[in-house]
């Protein structure tokens, strides 16, 4: 089917509208997603958070980026110009490149592709790559620590994350999304794999740089961490990449995990797949934010010990048995 | 389309390769050596091979990159100075290193193991027949080329080993 399409106009005329709708679906949800956890954030501190602007302060998050917009671009003197400018860009460019593969729908792919899972995971280390060179090129200690924090951290729980979605894998034999859903359609792999579930969860966490995991930018050691010298929309563009992160992180658990676009043991109740992917996936937002707000920070060492001395050897079994019992079976 | 993604892939891989030696700046080389990777997965991409390409990406670009990276920053090196004549003393091995490297890439080209892959022009038909991307690499991985892929794996656990007991020596 692909190779029929890819001369014709409709193709591209697919691919620049799926490029549209993309742009526009990330920037209403890192809009919603900073309003919902303020929200969040609020209630759970029994206060009502943003009131003021729109209904239920719905609006504030719109006058907050128009804000950010109009701020002054400041570029510290001692930083590489260069990179400074660079790597906010560079931390959102990957964060797009999972959508073209996130399957939101059995029709709604923009690219199915057999190694759709592992573009995902691909282009993400590529956003701490941009931390990285954001954090260095400011010249700021406080900010070269914090990215020094991002990197540690990313490699220790990029490996069990990548476990535990393995084991998945070996269940469906493919990293083609669509086959890795139609494969849930009765039974979602939360209760096959409930391990790998919870494992993934806990990475996801601190892949996104969520509190607890949130030492990269803890802001009462570090001021603000990697993004300490940035302003005005470049610090709108790494807080852009965090929400748009944190909705792919959640769709990815929920088409791996949750069923995707199917509904709970296979019955759909007539509702769309996109309405059952979407609702699934922004259930899954507001339990990060849930932990975000009643777990305290965790110690850097803690958190060094608990991926490679907890997680890691909890996916490494976990992948074993899965592949023992598969072959068993 | 091909061939015109072909030359743009292949000059930024040989561009930035070269920016890799001769930038002054550690940090900088590093970054090269990123778009470097980079670019040598677009060339995967274009020769059907998704598998390798993202891994080439995963890995190498994204991992091990990182982790250079993050010495490199840590250890904060300065910008190397003009110093040349270091330069040009070092110049001497890399005639005989450059035959040494040809050498090694002939012998890989011209060994049974390479003629387990898909001969000239029938590659995606190739990798068809073995069941996709992911199934020839790993069926290539573990049956024809299972003892150079084992061997790979101890010189790892060797050099992880080694690199800890170096780094604990430091410690006391």
């Amino acid at each position: 089917m692909m190779e029929a399409a890819a001369t014709s106009g409709a193709y591209w005329l697919r691919l620049i509208i799926g490029l549209v709708i993309v742009l526009i679906f990330s920037q209403l949800n890192a809009l919603f997603l900073v309003w919902l956890e303020r929200k969040v954030a609020g209630h759970i501190q029994v206060r009502l958070g943003p009131m003021e602007v729109g209904p239920h302060g719905l609006l504030q998050t719109i006058v907050d980026g128009i804000k950010l917009v109009g701020k002054e671009l400041i570029t510290p003197a001692r930083a590489d110009r260069i990179l400074f400018v660079i790597a906010p860009v560079l931390v959102f460019t990957p964060v797009l490149v999972a959508f073209l593969v996130l399957p939101f729908g059995p029709d709604l792919i923009i690219r199915d592709m057999n190694v759709g899972l592992l573009l995902i995971f691909a282009f993400s280390t590529f956003s701490v790559l941009a931390i990285l060179v954001g954090g260095w090129a400011s010249n700021n200690k406080y900010a070269l620590l914090g990215a020094i924090r991002s990197v540690a951290q990313a490699v220790a729980y990029e490996i069990p994350l990548l476990l535990s979605v393995m084991s998945v894998v070996l269940m469906v034999n493919s990293f083609r999304f669509s086959e890795l859903v139609m494969a849930q359609q009765r039974v979602w792999f939360v209760f096959l794999q409930p391990v790998a579930a919870l494992i993934y969860f806990i990475c996801a966490t601190a892949e996104t740089n969520r509190a607890p995991f949130d030492i990269p930018e803890a802001e009462s050691e570090l001021v603000a961490g990697f993004h300490t010298e940035y302003s005005g929309m470049r610090f709108g563009l790494f807080f852009l990449a965090e929400y748009t992160n944190m909705f792919i992180v959640c769709a990815v658990a929920t088409s791996l995990f949750f069923g995707g676009w199917h509904g709970p043991f296979g019955f759909s109740f007539k509702i769309p797949g996109v309405v059952w992917f979407l609702a699934k996936t922004y259930v899954l937002l507001y339990v990060l934010m849930w932990f975000r707000w009643t777990f305290p920070r965790v110690r850097f060492d803690q958190l060094m010990n608990f991926s490679w001395k907890v997680l890691i050897p909890l996916s490494m079994l976990n992948l074993v048995i899965t592949a023992l019992v598969l072959k068993l079976i | 389309m091909e061939l015109f993604l072909f030359v743009v892939f292949s000059l930024i891989t040989l561009v930035s390769a070269a920016a890799v030696v001769w930038h002054p700046h550690p940090v900088k080389s590093a970054l090269f050596l990123i778009v470097t990777f980079f670019a040598m997965g677009g060339l995967y991409l274009l020769m059907q091979a998704e598998f390798i390409a993202l891994m080439q990406v995963l890995v190498y670009a994204g991992a091990v990159m990182v982790l250079f990276l993050f010495v490199i920053m840590l250890l904060n090196l300065k910008p190397r100075g003009e110093d040349r004549s270091a330069f040009r003393k070092r110049l001497r091995w890399a005639a005989p290193l450059i035959l040494v490297f040809l050498g090694a890439a002939l012998t890989a080209v011209t060994s049974p193991l390479a003629q387990l892959g898909p001969s000239a022009g029938q590659g995606v038909g190739w990798v068809e027949s073995q069941g996709g991307n992911v199934r020839a690499v790993g069926r290539a991985l573990f049956t024809h080329a299972f003892l150079p892929f084992e061997v790979t794996s101890v010189v790892l656990l060797v050099a992880v080993v080694g690199v800890i007991v170096l780094a604990k020596k430091e410690r006391r």
